[in-house]
Parts: C-alpha cells; structure tokens; sequence
C-alpha cells in the first residue's frame, strides 16, 4: 500500500517537473519577442492617434495617480509624449469608459499641445459585433478631431450634444464621448504636470 | 487497424465536431471567420498531436490510479507552449482567440484521445490518430467558420465574395449564427450518410 502510494507521488512529481523545466525553457525564449510585440502594438496605438513624431513616445512618458479603484487601489494613468524637432506635438493616454453596453472599452486618445483632440483610437472593446462595434470605424472615430472641451457639447445627440451616435447603438458612443470628457478635464486639471520636461524617462 | 484508418477515421467516421459533437465550447465561440476557426484548429491540432505522443510514450510508467492528472498536466504544459509562441509570433491571431487558447485545456477531444487511445497504443499509432483527430477537428472548425464570415459579413479569410453591396446577415457572426449554422450542417450530413446507405 505504502509503495503503491509513493510510486503515485513520484510519478506525478517527475512529470510536474519535467513539465515545469520545459515551460521555464520556453517561457525565456519568448519572453524578448512577446515584450516586442506589445511594444509594437502600443507604438501603432501611439501612431494613430498622436501627430508624426520622430522621438520614442513609448520611453517619454509621465504617470500619474488618478482616484483609486473598487479595491482602493491607485489608478494610474500613463501619458506618452511625441515630440517632432524636440518640440511637443501631443500626448497620447489611455482612458477607460466603464459604461460601454458588454465591459470595458478602452480609449487610446491623442491631445494637441492647445488642447484639442488630435485622434482617438479604440484599443479593446466587446461591444455587439455589427452595432456597438462600429465604434472602431473611421466615421466614428473622426468625430473627434479637432474636438475640445472648449468647443464642443460633450454628448451624443440623443442627449442634446453634438456628437453622432451610432444606428441602433447609443450606449457604446455615449460610454465613449463621457470617457473621452473625463481624460480631457483629467488633462486640463494636470497638464503643468503631464509636460513637465524630463518626466521619468 | 492500419495506420490510415486511424488517419482517416478523425476526418469523416469519427469527426470529432460533426460526428462526436466533442469540444463544442471553441466550436461555437471562436469560428466567427474562417481565419479564427482555422487557428484555433491548428492550436489545437498542435497540442492534440504533441500530448498524444508523450501520453504514449508514458502510458507504461503512468499508474492508473493518478493517470488523469498525469494526462492534464502533459495537456496544460503544451497549451503553454501554443499560448506563448502564438503571443511571441502571431499576435493578431492571438488576440483574436483571447481566453479560447488557455481552454483548449479542458478541450474533452484531447483528455479524451489521450484516455481513450494514446493510453493503449504505440507511439506511432498515437500520432497519427492526434493528427487525423486534429486534421478533422480543423477542417470542421474552418467550414464553420467560412460559413458564418461568408453570411455574416460576406467575405471568406477575408476577400469579399458578394460583393460591397451585400448586407451582412449579423446575426451570423453573434452566437445564435454558430448553432444554427452546426445544426444545419449536420442535418445536411445526416441526410447526405442516409442516403448512400
């Protein structure tokens, strides 16, 4: 009875082994392309929504706290810095609009150094594919160029603002246009802080 | 049993999808596009072949009594591997299969290959009847998937075939399009298997 047992025990242990020595050999062989990967995804993300740049706006960023979340945990937000010639042309941070019609949406937006949108681009969504959905599309995101919080009524039309809901889809914009507001006042209210020169490289 | 048979026997008699209705879960969730179905086929054909082979290379040092976990920790470590490689070097396809790729664990077709053949055969007969299983589970999961892109957004792999003018049938592509659309390829077969018999 007792051999029996550790035959189990030892077996089972030299598999897990063997298993865990494998997966540690291929977890380090990917690990430097896995890293390149979300760096490319996020430099595309950084691409789409920020004027050209010729610096690396993925190293020149700043991080700030903002509110904390359900668990009390502190929110940061990271802002990303393109600069053409040393000159600031925009930033780019991600902001997240809770309200969306299935989970989170995640916004990647692009502010003018004056202000105003450069461009929005939508980095994760489940939105009903065919309705919500079409928040990715072209015609929805160029609502916002140009955009401020000066210079335009920050609700879909629908709820008497200017901007264009989708047919058949209002809570997936309206999620989005609130979110969008929030992370331009978020701007506003820190931007000594955001362009602080330096930053932490 | 000769070897083609075992080959053979994944794709048409034994069709893990069509015939065995094994593994519905990435069935219906992933095969909104040939593309997706495709993929998802091949992980899991991967990991299906792979854990195949190293269950009958063991099956004599495995003592029954623990086998099944033995079977999943062997399953597991290969979904690993696919989950890593496909992050490292296809990316796009990777967050298109999401959280499907780490359940291909609990996908019953491999514990079930595992526990119901490559337990009791040689190494050889194992591959081969992972790879036929696999061939057959990719192939369903590609048919699936080119119907439902072809009538949900009018494209295959992504080349337009109706047309711009088409309107998509949504639903389609929304989980309700993925039983309907198994259910009415089953019943084409069904019918297609009564009628040569």
């Amino acid at each position: 009875m007792l051999k029996e047992m550790s035959r189990l025990l030892i077996t089972l242990t030299l598999i897990a082994a063997c298993a865990g020595l494998i997966l540690s050999l291929v977890e380090s062989s990917t690990r430097e392309p896995i890293k390149e990967q979300r760096r490319l995804q996020m430099l595309k993300a950084l691409s789409a929504v920020l004027p050209e740049f010729d610096n690396s706006p993925d190293s020149d960023i700043v991080t700030l706290e903002n509110g904390v979340d359900k668990k009390g945990n502190p929110v940061e937000v990271t802002f990303y810095r393109g600069r053409k010639a040393a000159q600031l042309v925009g930033t780019a941070f991600k902001v997240v609009a809770p309200d969306g019609y299935s989970g989170n949406i995640e916004v990647m937006i692009g502010v003018k150094p004056d202000e105003k949108l450069n461009a929005v681009e939508i980095l994760a969504h489940a939105e009903t594919p065919g309705l919500g959905s079409k928040i990715t599309d072209a015609k929805f995101k160029d609502i916002f160029k140009g955009k401020g919080l000066d210079n335009a009524d920050w609700r879909v039309k629908k709820d008497g603002g200017e901007f264009d809901q989708i047919t058949g889809a209002t809570i997936s914009p309206r999620a989005i246009v609130g979110a969008v507001k929030k992370g331009l006042q978020f701007y506003r209210k820190n931007q000594r802080k955001i362009l602080a020169e330096g930053g932490q490289q | 049993m000769s070897l083609a048979k075992e080959f053979s026997k994944g794709i048409w008699k034994e069709n893990a999808v069509f015939k065995l209705l094994l593994g519905m879960c990435p069935v219906l969730a992933v095969t909104t596009s040939a593309e997706n179905g495709l993929g998802m086929g091949l992980a899991t054909t991967f990991v299906l072949v792979y854990s195949n082979i190293v269950v009958a290379l063991l099956r004599k040092l495995i003592p029954s009594g623990v086998r099944i976990p033995a079977f999943i920790i062997i399953i597991a470590s290969f979904v690993t591997v696919v989950q890593l490689c496909m992050e490292a070097w296809v990316y796009d396809l990777y967050q298109a299969l999401g959280i499907f790729i780490p359940l291909i664990v609990v996908n019953c077709l491999i514990l079930g290959r595992a526990e119901a053949f490559a337990s009791k055969n040689p190494v050889v007969a194992a591959a081969v009847d992972g790879s036929g299983m696999g061939l057959g589970f990719t192939l369903s999961l590609f048919i699936l998937g080119a119907v439902r892109e072809l009538f949900g957004s009018g494209a295959i792999l992504g080349f337009s075939i109706f047309g711009a003018s088409y309107q998509p049938m949504l639903l389609m592509i929304l989980p309700p399009g993925a039983f309907i659309t198994l259910g009415l390829l089953l019943a084409g077969m069904n019918k297609f298997e009564a009628r040569k018999s």
